[in-house]
């Protein structure tokens, strides 16, 4: 290594992935429910392509965390995302190329991706 | 990339408590569920809280997982990694409220910590460079090789306030401002960390090595760039295989690097960094004697001055930092000489790393601002005392500092507060104590560390300790004199101005300070012929109280010396001649009916 451009380049590459372990109450937390009823509907990879994706893009002041039954098992995978102010919009059945769409325009733009929301699958 | 951080402590405290077994049942955990490309396991340094070891934080849930044991890990594994449900009942119990599970950072043992020296250690894997660079790690480095001259460096660190971090305070700018002009022509200047921990209690600097190895590199790099040296030495003690072992790791790692070795950035600039071991001898925590035994004869002092600054490691300007005060470095570089001074009193800047031991309820690592009080230290940060027992004195400073009594429970602590009530800073062991200590047993307990490490040189220390030391004896045994007292007191004196090194200067402090606090105990030794806390043996006599003994004959069984009588249904006698006064029959004994007089 001889310049600062390639430490630089360590330390971004790192810093998406050391930031994972610090707790910042102001984030956006993205909850996939974990439970049976989510592993069996396919929660996993949809789980690990949101982290992947967090991690990638280097967000800061957001959090992917699991949590367990949502209680609605018919509509599992469940990613449910809230906001700092305390906002909470539903994602139902999302599968992992739904991810990100979801993080490019929502958690990134603030745009609600209504297609995937439980009230569109309500109406549908 | 991983979806969740598993980080295990891999210190001296939760390694001896067993974390290895547990990051080796985890892993294999981890692949039998077939999680191995989701979580990563990280073994990191000293989370501070030693005294709930094994300890794993799981990110990024934040969940504080203590006293962890080899068979909890297939339910965290199962429960929490795989489903997302946090197993509340091996949780750190303070992080458990009503309202769910409180973060870390609100916990009383974490709210008042402000962690600069420690940021690193129980956050990253210290052995791997690439995450210590993820969290800024060989920016100030960079910064300093490409954006500063030399001057600008120690002038940084001058405005800082920062100050030696090992016990004496001195100000760490001006040591390097002299190393850089003293000698204009030097040939040669060395950088050399100290990293001899040797205080009873003290384990500061052992954590940082274990936890964030780099940035002890990294500091000593700049201290070169700054004084114009391109050899460092880090003197480490061989008791702390764990440290360096890492330190080895860190310094093939950062050579791979180019972030030691030669034209550091392209900027000219070249150093390196070799470990040496010290055997084992306290006096190597002297300045001249860690050089001397650098130099590979024995660990000695000499004379000062000439100072190092001018005259150090093989006779040419070094300068001998403690690994804490490095520790400060990076983070005064990159966040400004503001920034820290923000931070403490008026004359003492900055945070200070303390390692609580004794009778405390939260033993461990604790980094808190210079100000912050010795109360809010044990009883919110430590949590106070086992047992509800009264808190009676504060050692500060090992072997060369004095006690704190309860009347100074609220001085704010730094370095010239505590040497107006007769004890120092020192490097950082806080053993607090409780009213079943002696305090006249914690003097000699300290000189007896004093008299053995001695390195015998001069006579003030050599033989001076060694008479203080059965002037001490005496008075816990009942056979002192207040003439004792007199003639103690004064040899004291004679020894701390007499002797060559810090070492015996330091010396008489344990035995003036607990005279100057605690002066009542040794005349209740010496005419009453009493120890009041219950401690010196040969004062203390062990009855039976015949109204409580049921005559059970536990005490009898238990007593390793047979020295108590009796028949069952009986009350019991002990016998004095035979009883030992180790104390076994009083554990033992269900109602209460043995006492100590």
């Amino acid at each position: 290594m001889k310049s600062l451009e390639e430490l630089k380049a360590i330390r971004d590459k790192m810093k998406g992935q050391v930031d994972i372990r610090e707790e910042d109450s102001n984030a956006t937390r993205v909850v996939v429910g974990m439970a049976t009823c989510g592993i069996a509907a396919g929660a996993r990879p949809v789980l690990t392509a949101f982290s992947n994706a967090v991690q990638e893009r280097d967000l800061q002041n957001v959090s992917v965390v699991q949590t367990g039954c949502i209680g609605l098992c018919q509509y599992e995978p469940i990613v449910e995302v809230f906001k700092a102010d305390g906002e909470k919009t539903t994602y139902v059945k999302v599968k992992p190329e739904m991810v990100d769409e979801i993080i490019d325009q929502h958690i990134i733009k603030g745009n609600v991706v209504t297609k995937y929301t439980i009230d569109a699958a309500k109406l549908g | 990339m991983f979806r969740s951080h598993v980080l295990v402590c891999g210190g001296t405290g939760c390694t001896s408590s067993g974390s290895a077994k547990i990051i080796e049942k985890l892993q294999s955990e981890i692949d039998s569920n077939g999680l191995h490309d989701e979580v990563q396991v990280v073994k990191t340094g000293c989370f501070g809280l030693c005294a709930l070891g094994p300890i794993m934080i799981i990110y990024p849930e934040g969940s504080f997982y203590s006293m962890v044991k080899e068979e909890d890990i297939p339910e965290i594994v199962s429960e929490h990694l795989l489903k997302g449900r946090i197993v509340t009942r091996l949780l750190y119990q303070e992080t458990v409220s009503e309202n769910g599970v409180k973060s870390l950072n609100e916990t009383n043992f974490y709210k008042k910590q402000h962690r600069v020296a420690l940021r690193n250690c129980g956050v990253i894997n210290p052995e791997n460079i690439d995450e210590y660079i993820g969290t800024d790690g060989y920016q100030a480095l960079g910064k300093v090789l490409t954006e500063m001259t030399p001057d600008q460096v120690i002038q940084t660190i001058l405005d800082s306030g920062l100050r030696g971090r090992g016990g004496g305070g001195f100000p760490t700018g001006m040591k390097w401002k002299l190393a850089r002009t003293i000698v204009p022509d030097a040939d040669q200047k060395y950088v050399c960390c100290n990293a001899d921990e040797g205080d009873p209690g003290a384990f500061m600097d052992r954590s940082v090595l274990e936890g964030d190895p780099h940035v002890v590199l990294e500091a000593m790099a700049i201290a070169g760039y700054a004084i114009g040296a391109n050899q460092g030495y880090i003197y480490v003690r061989a008791e702390y295989p764990i440290a360096v072992k890492r330190l080895e790791i860190a310094i093939n790692q950062a050579r791979e690097y180019g972030l030691l070795g030669k034209n550091i950035f392209d900027s000219g600039f070249d150093f390196d960094i070799d470990l040496r071991l010290g055997a084992g001898a306290f006096v190597c925590g002297e300045e001249t004697a860690l050089m001397t035994s650098i130099e590979g004869n024995r660990g000695e002092p000499r004379p000062r001055p000439p100072f190092p600054a001018e005259k150090g490691l093989y006779g040419k300007p070094t300068i001998l930092n403690n690994v804490e005060t490095y520790a400060n470095i990076p983070r005064i570089i990159l966040q400004g000489a503001d920034w820290f001074a923000s931070m403490g009193t008026e004359k003492s800047k900055g945070t200070k790393v303390f390692a609580l031991g004794g009778k405390i309820n939260n033993t461990g690592l604790v980094e808190v601002p210079m100000g912050t009080t010795l109360r809010e230290v044990v009883e919110e940060i430590g949590g106070g005392i086992p047992g509800g027992k009264k808190f009676k004195a504060a050692q500060t400073g090992g072997p060369s500092g004095g006690c704190i009594p309860a009347e100074h429970f609220d001085v704010e602590i730094d370095y010239d507060n505590l040497i107006a009530i007769g004890s120092m800073m020192g490097s950082g062991g806080l053993i607090v104590m409780d009213e079943d200590n002696c305090m006249v047993d914690i003097a000699k307990f300290f000189l007896e560390f004093t008299v053995d490490e001695s390195c015998g040189k001069c006579t003030p220390c050599r033989v001076g300790t060694k008479r203080l030391l059965e002037i001490l004896d005496k008075i816990t045994k009942g056979q002192g004199t207040m003439e004792d007292i007199d003639k103690m007191e004064e040899l004291c004196y004679y020894i701390k101005a007499n002797s060559l090194c810090g070492l015996g200067q330091t010396a008489p402090n344990p035995v003036l300070s607990t005279l100057k606090f605690f002066r009542d105990e040794y005349i209740a030794h010496v005419v009453d012929k009493k120890c009041p806390a219950g401690v010196c043996k040969d004062l203390l006599s062990f009855e039976i109280d015949a109204e409580k003994c049921k005559g059970c004959t536990a005490c009898a069984r238990v007593c390793p010396g047979n020295a108590i009588e009796g028949t069952v249904k009986n009350p019991h006698v002990i016998n004095k001649d035979k009883c030992l006064k180790c104390g076994a029959c009083i554990e033992k004994c269900k109602f209460g009916a043995i006492y100590k007089k």
